[in-house]
């Protein structure tokens, strides 16, 4: 049942890539989902597919998984057919928390589990190879004192974790990632964020659906936003301006301009922006965007602090 | 009275026996169908056979093979009407397997037979004949085999199909093997509790072990256990109070889950209602410390 690695595997190792191009689906009724979709992400990306309820956002993504057919186009892996990437266990999908039945007798041992059973036989009878697995998917995710739990008895932010944990069992190249922080703590949050970073840099390729736009410029360094095809794609430090979040968005987002608040001095420093749900999103002055740390982000920083001399 | 006399009758030990094989096929089924929130499918399935019976009959064909067929069909026209129409799942469900009832019983009586209308629809395990025990036997071991083997790729298909096709797995195969395997045990069953208790065989072992337990082997063992039981208990009733066999299975089979429902050690209504008052008399210093 394992595939063997072969030449086509091999060289698709050097060139880990998802390539979508010209991708037209449609519904049995006749209603055209997305159209013409068209982007290409490289090894060692994090990137966030971003667009409004019914902009088709979730259509492209289980297109990405193989669960829709596109009626026109191609979506390709490493170069493979998604059902040949599939098979070869390339793609890891991370679910909802909204779609996974919590009260199923299931431990986080065998959740996690699940991620080794396409290298397994029909018969699905875990090795040695896949218990050292599972354990340092667990160990890695800090979950592994919980392996007994039922999965129901988990937080909200230990159920993501469960389920990244499967994820990093299959390792697959390509994760798909469905709204990863909706119901989870900031804390788990982080360690989310940081173990994304680490998979990016080791060249895994993630695609992160969100409706969360405040936290995109924080981790994904490619952006994609979509309404019915693809508005803008490329790295998020381009992608991500005021007026294409407001093509794809239009009244749908909350506005607060600061030099239309009441806030006197909206030139910086003394802003604060509290927010008890999700990351706020915050554009400067100029229609960048603003980042909550500085540390990291010294290049950008002193870039817009030359800009500002310039003028 | 003596207790033991049921066991000097062969048609009570081959009752016994078929009973027992017939109780473990459908617990083990039932585990699946409870999680998988098909429990109406058994009920629909088991209705359905009725026509496949009849026609099986005319054709010459062996029974067990008209009614799974028109099980399969039953199934099959139900997620054809569902994608194809705005009407929802359950209620196309409602719509098919009555209608494929009533044609099996309008069939039934313009058919000249030597099959026993209430036999069909009620089982009758005390009377079972020679080459159905051998029939039965056979199905159930098949259909338990099966199920075993692929228990794991099964219950992966319940908990979480997208998963499933994202390892390459083919969910659509999946489902029409469960759906398959549920026709072949109410097949087996048949026999025993007839057509419209069929669905408490297929449903009540899995709900009471679900209640009692988080894991799934566990789950199984405590499905298959209750069922064989109730099966033997059932069969072994009946005789003392010359009642309905299958009636009496499924009777040990609902006071075991009432049972369950009451008492389980984490899911009962008493624990749960226990953690309750604990929680509030705990609740209280800390609420004033807060």
């Amino acid at each position: 049942m394992n595939p063997a690695p072969t030449n086509s595997t091999v060289a698709a190792g050097l060139r880990n890539e998802v390539l979508v191009s010209d991708v037209t689906v449609s519904y049995n009724n006749g209603t055209v989902a997305v159209y013409d979709a068209t982007f290409r992400l490289q090894a060692g990306s994090i990137c966030a597919l971003v667009g409004v309820n019914g902009s088709g956002k979730s259509t492209l993504f289980k297109t990405i998984m193989g669960f829709l057919k596109p009626a026109q186009g191609s979506v390709t892996i490493g170069g493979e057919t998604i059902a040949s990437a599939q098979r070869l266990n390339w793609v890891a999908y991370v679910p909802q928390s909204e779609e996974v039945d919590w009260s199923f007798p299931v431990s986080v041992w065998d959740v996690v589990m699940m991620g080794r059973y396409g290298y397994m036989s029909f018969l699905r009878i875990p090795g040695a190879a896949d218990r050292r697995l599972v354990e340092a998917s667990l160990r890695r995710v800090e979950m592994w004192d919980f392996r007994e739990r039922q999965i129901g008895e988990l937080s909200g932010g230990q159920k993501k974790r469960v389920f990244l944990a499967r994820a990093l069992a299959q390792q697959g190249r390509v994760i798909l990632l469905d709204e990863p922080f909706t119901g989870v703590d900031v804390k788990t949050e982080a360690a989310i964020v940081e173990l994304l970073r680490e998979l990016r840099a080791a060249g895994n390729i993630m695609l992160v659906s969100t409706h969360n736009l405040g936290s995109v410029p924080e981790f994904c360094d490619q952006t994609v936003i979509i309404n019915r095809t693809v508005l803008a794609a490329g790295p998020t430090v381009e992608v991500f301006t005021e007026q294409n979040l407001a093509r794809a968005f239009g009244g749908v987002l909350r506005h607060f301009r600061f030099d239309e608040s009441t806030i006197q001095k909206h030139d910086g420093r003394t802003v604060t922006v509290l927010t008890d749900d999700e990351r706020p999103l915050v554009f400067g002055k100029d229609g960048h965007v603003e980042y909550s740390q500085r540390n990291g982000r010294e290049e950008v920083v002193k870039q817009r602090a030359e800009q500002e001399d310039d003028e | 009275m003596n207790w033991l006399s049921p066991f000097q009758y062969d048609f009570m030990l081959a009752a016994l026996g078929v009973g027992a094989v017939v109780g473990i096929v459908c617990a083990v089924l039932s585990c699946f169908l409870v999680l998988k929130g098909w429990s109406l499918m058994g009920d629909a399935i088991s209705h359905a056979v009725l026509p496949g019976i009849v026609l099986a009959h005319v054709a010459g064909v062996p029974l067990p093979i008209g009614a799974f067929c028109s099980g399969l069909f039953c199934a099959v026209s139900t997620g054809f009407i569902k994608s194809h129409s705005r009407v929802k799942e359950d209620t196309v469900m409602g719509v098919v397997f009555t209608g494929l009832f009533a044609l099996g019983l309008v069939l039934f009586t313009k058919v000249e037979s030597d099959q026993h209308l209430n036999h069909i629809l009620f089982g009758s395990l005390l009377g079972i004949p020679r080459a159905q025990i051998i029939q039965t036997g056979v199905i159930g071991a098949g259909t338990l085999l099966v199920t075993l083997a692929l228990r794991r790729d099964l219950l992966l298909f319940c908990f979480d199909p997208a998963h499933a096709r994202s390892i390459g797995l083919n969910t659509a195969r999946l489902n029409y093997l469960l759906l398959s395997l549920v026709a072949l045990s109410i097949v087996a069953a048949l026999q025993a509790v007839g057509i419209i208790l069929v669905v408490a065989m297929l449903v009540t072992p899995g709900c009471f072990a679900y209640l009692l337990t988080d894991r799934f082997g566990r789950m199984l063992w405590l499905a298959a256990g209750s069922a064989v039981g109730s099966c033997l208990g059932g069969v072994y009733v009946s005789f003392f109070i010359n009642g309905s066999t299958g009636a009496c299975i499924v009777l040990l089979q609902s006071t075991c889950f009432l049972l369950a429902l009451m008492f389980a050690p984490k899911r009962g209504l008493l624990a749960s209602r226990w953690r309750r008052q604990a929680a509030l008399v705990e609740g209280v210093p800390t609420g004033k410390r807060g």
